[in-house]
């Protein structure tokens, strides 16, 4: 026992060494998931903060420049044109150099006097709907609280009921807030399970796997021997994540470490026992990286990271229990912000333990067969 | 004094004995055929940005006829499941079990507010989901306003208006988001094979040494550079075809532009593709490195970065400038006007002009990174 125990050690130790005294690996493992963090914590959000538009505004009364004059101060909607034929429009929606084009016909100001429906026309450029989508959304809230203020003006009646938001976790409904901590567990499985399953390609390829057989080591050992290491890398870069959504960020950090270290160990558990089931059916490094891509990448985009979890059809949901990402994301997200406890997350920590027992198990069962 | 059919035999030879490799190893032909077939399942049925329905704790605090018909116009709506609760604790409690997404609560003295014109309601969201917390917000004007038309439609006139917005979403009429889905994913898929698969198979001839074996022959690095690029640019075009095959009959994604010019820029971008890979790997001789360094510098920006999922134009400043350094933003913003908008000259001839000339420059570079390895 004793004599097993030390034999791990050494291989950790020499697992550790192998991936880290090598300068440029070293920057491989730690630089790349800084990058990544920023990166996406500044683009990956749905929300726009600058909607280039252009306006045809065949009315030029006083109400259609009011109404302008109230999207310009929006902050958001940013006029690139006033436009004067009706061509122009398609020129500037095809060149991309506006997202909206806003059309005010002539008797714009004559219907609203009159007390009749006045229509804005608003053209978006749908290259991309889903912007289009968010952008129009805008808009007509701009369009929302015009009339609110003209109706009141009037002597309509203000709207009668007034809907006061409160979000709870995070007040502004900072779309950084929720992705950042997710991204502690996106960017540590792309990172470890892609680590894990080169580590063993590898030595495989190297010819010094068969080495490592003819030594005393069980496959048992020799499986520790890899995960340790990797699941330590793994904890240093999501630590890593961690400080930057911190002391970057400025995300208050509102629940336990304990619990969240303990559930991003699970997980580590899990995702390095992916990567030697990966590394176990691969017969070179080429094989366990693009096999490891290839199950990265449905995981990482059908965790809930970048479009709701529930909008998913119902097989691929129950397909994605095996995805230890999607447990991974409602433990860190909710133990960051919402600081949820060990009960409130059973149902994240239960499947993870089973996912990651699993794996290993079977890991550790195909590196025997291959073995003898 | 070149001889050109010895250096034509030898590219043939080379490039033969590249396609067999590419066919016998199994996950060549997962990547070049199997990831395509997955994305486009992906993105075609798995991915929606929609969300179907937001489960909501109603707190009734004034229990009137007119708070019971206000839930009621919840309960109309497609986009509510309303479950009744009788305190806010246990509205919070099931929020942070996950039983709900969020909050209604009708404050006590809603009726006689009512009357005097200045009622409101709250909406309390879960902003840990922050894009699901914004979506309920908006969502839940439409009951609200439902109920106040009906219940003014006895006390006063006007309640909607009295400006409309008409709005028409060019180029995508009824908001199909498989439109620009396709067009981003042939970038995807490309960046994938031409970078990615590239960068790995050329570093694995430096790792085990199998290139020296070939300096040693009349093998020219240029030879050995068209030879490698002959079966990724075939393996990359196969990608292709299958995702435009996918968004002609499975998504029914129209086709605005010329077919000649986006299967041009396809192929010049699958050529920016394959010359990154091929830089990659032999600045770096490592398949670890290289795969790693492909995957940050290709592959993650092609998704993030290249307004394929993300507006560009909402990126800070300093994200915006990097972006222009990156080809995959040319190559989406092409894709989506030649699919969508036709040939629209100013945006096409400009991103196909950026794009060959990033094409060009790391040719070139991938050509002198080799030749300074034969010396």
């Amino acid at each position: 026992m004793r004599s097993s125990l030390l034999r791990i050690l050494a291989l950790i130790r020499k697992e550790f060494l192998a991936v880290l005294k090598d300068p440029r690996s070293r920057f491989v493992i730690f630089v790349p998931p800084i990058l990544q963090c920023l990166i996406f914590g500044y683009a990956a959000s749905f929300d726009l903060n600058s909607i280039p538009y252009a306006v045809f505004d065949q009315d030029h009364s006083a109400s259609s420049s009011a109404f302008l004059s109230r999207l310009d101060g929006s902050k958001i909607f940013r006029r690139q044109a006033d436009i004067v034929r009706v061509k122009d429009i398609s020129t500037w929606i095809d060149s991309r150099r506006a997202l909206l084009v806003i059309r005010i016909d002539q008797d714009f100001e004559r219907r609203l006097l009159a007390g009749e429906p006045a229509q804005i026309q608003v053209i978006a450029d749908g290259r991309n709907s889903n912007t289009a989508g968010t952008a129009l959304g805008y808009f007509e809230s701009v369009v929302e609280a015009f009339n609110a203020s003209w109706r009141s003006r009037h002597g309509h009646g203000g709207s009668p009921i007034r809907i006061v938001t409160r979000s709870w976790f995070n007040p502004n409904l900072d779309s950084r807030w929720s992705m950042i901590p997710s991204l502690i567990g996106t960017l540590t499985m792309m990172g470890t399970l892609m680590l894990t399953a080169m580590s063993v390609a590898r030595e495989r390829e190297q010819g010094t796997f068969d080495q490592l057989l003819v030594t005393p080591f069980r496959p048992f050992e020799i499986m520790t021997g890899k995960a340790v290491p990797n699941m330590v890398i793994g904890l240093v870069q999501s630590t890593t994540i961690l400080l930057i959504a911190q002391f970057w960020f400025h995300i208050p950090f509102a629940g336990s470490f304990i619990t969240l270290y303990a559930g991003l160990g699970l997980f580590l558990m899990a995702a390095v026992g992916l990567g030697l089931f990966v590394s176990s059916i691969a017969a070179t490094m080429q094989q366990a990286m693009l096999y490891a891509f290839l199950l990265v990448m449905p995981f990482a985009l059908l965790s809930g990271l970048a479009t709701p979890f529930n909008s998913m059809p119902e097989f691929l949901q129950s397909i994605m229990v095996i995805n230890p990402l999607r447990y991974a994301l409602d433990i860190t997200k909710r133990v960051y912000l919402e600081d949820a406890g060990f009960t409130q997350l059973l149902a994240d920590f239960v499947p993870l333990t089973v996912i990651g027992l699993l794996t290993l198990s079977g890991a550790a069962w195909l590196f025997r067969r291959r073995l003898f | 004094m070149t001889d050109w059919p010895a250096k034509l035999r030898r590219i043939r030879a080379l490039t033969l004995k590249e396609t067999r490799q590419v066919m016998r190893d199994p996950s060549s032909i997962a990547i070049g055929i199997a990831f395509p077939l997955m994305m486009i399942l992906l993105f075609g049925y798995g991915l929606s940005l929609d969300i179907s329905r937001v489960s909501v704790a109603v707190v009734d605090e004034d229990a009137s006829s007119d708070s019971a018909a206000l839930i009621g116009a919840f309960r109309l709506s497609p986009y509510f499941g309303v479950t009744v609760v009788h305190s806010m604790a246990e509205a919070k409690t099931m929020v942070l079990d996950r039983k709900v997404d969020g909050v209604l609560r009708i404050p006590s003295d809603f009726t006689r507010r009512w009357h005097l014109g200045e009622a409101e309601v709250q909406i309390l969201v879960n902003g840990t989901d922050a894009n699901q917390a914004r979506i309920m917000q908006a969502y839940a004007q439409g009951p609200v306003a439902l109920w106040s038309a009906a219940r003014a439609g006895s006390v006063s006139a006007v309640s909607v208006g009295p400006v409309i917005v008409v709005d028409r979403m060019w180029f995508n009429e009824n908001n199909d988001s498989h439109y620009f889905l396709v067009p981003g994913l042939i970038v995807l898929v490309m960046t994938i094979i031409g970078a990615f698969l590239t960068a790995m198979v050329v570093a694995r001839e430096w790792e085990r040494g199998t290139l020296e074996a070939l300096f040693v022959t009349p093998m020219r690095a240029g030879e050995f550079l068209v030879s490698k690029f002959l079966p990724y640019f075939g393996l990359g075009m196969i990608g292709f075809v299958l995702c435009f095959l996918a968004g002609q009959f499975l998504f029914h994604v129209p086709l605005r532009g010329s077919l000649c010019l986006l299967c041009l820029a396809s192929m010049i971008y699958l050529l920016v593709a394959l010359g990154l890979g091929l830089l990659i790997s032999t600045l770096v001789k490592s398949q670890f490195l290289a795969s790693q360094l492909a995957m940050l510098l290709t592959f993650l920006p092609a998704m993030m970065l290249s307004g394929f999922l993300y507006d560009l134009r909402s990126m800070p400043v300093f994200i915006q400038g990097i972006t222009y350094a990156l080809p995959a933003r040319y190559a989406v913003t092409l894709m989506q006007t030649l699919y969508l908008a036709g040939d629209v000259g100013s945006v096409v001839w400009l991103n196909l002009g950026v794009l060959a000339a990033m094409a060009s420059a790391l040719i070139v570079l991938a050509r002198l990174a080799t030749r300074k390895q034969l010396s």
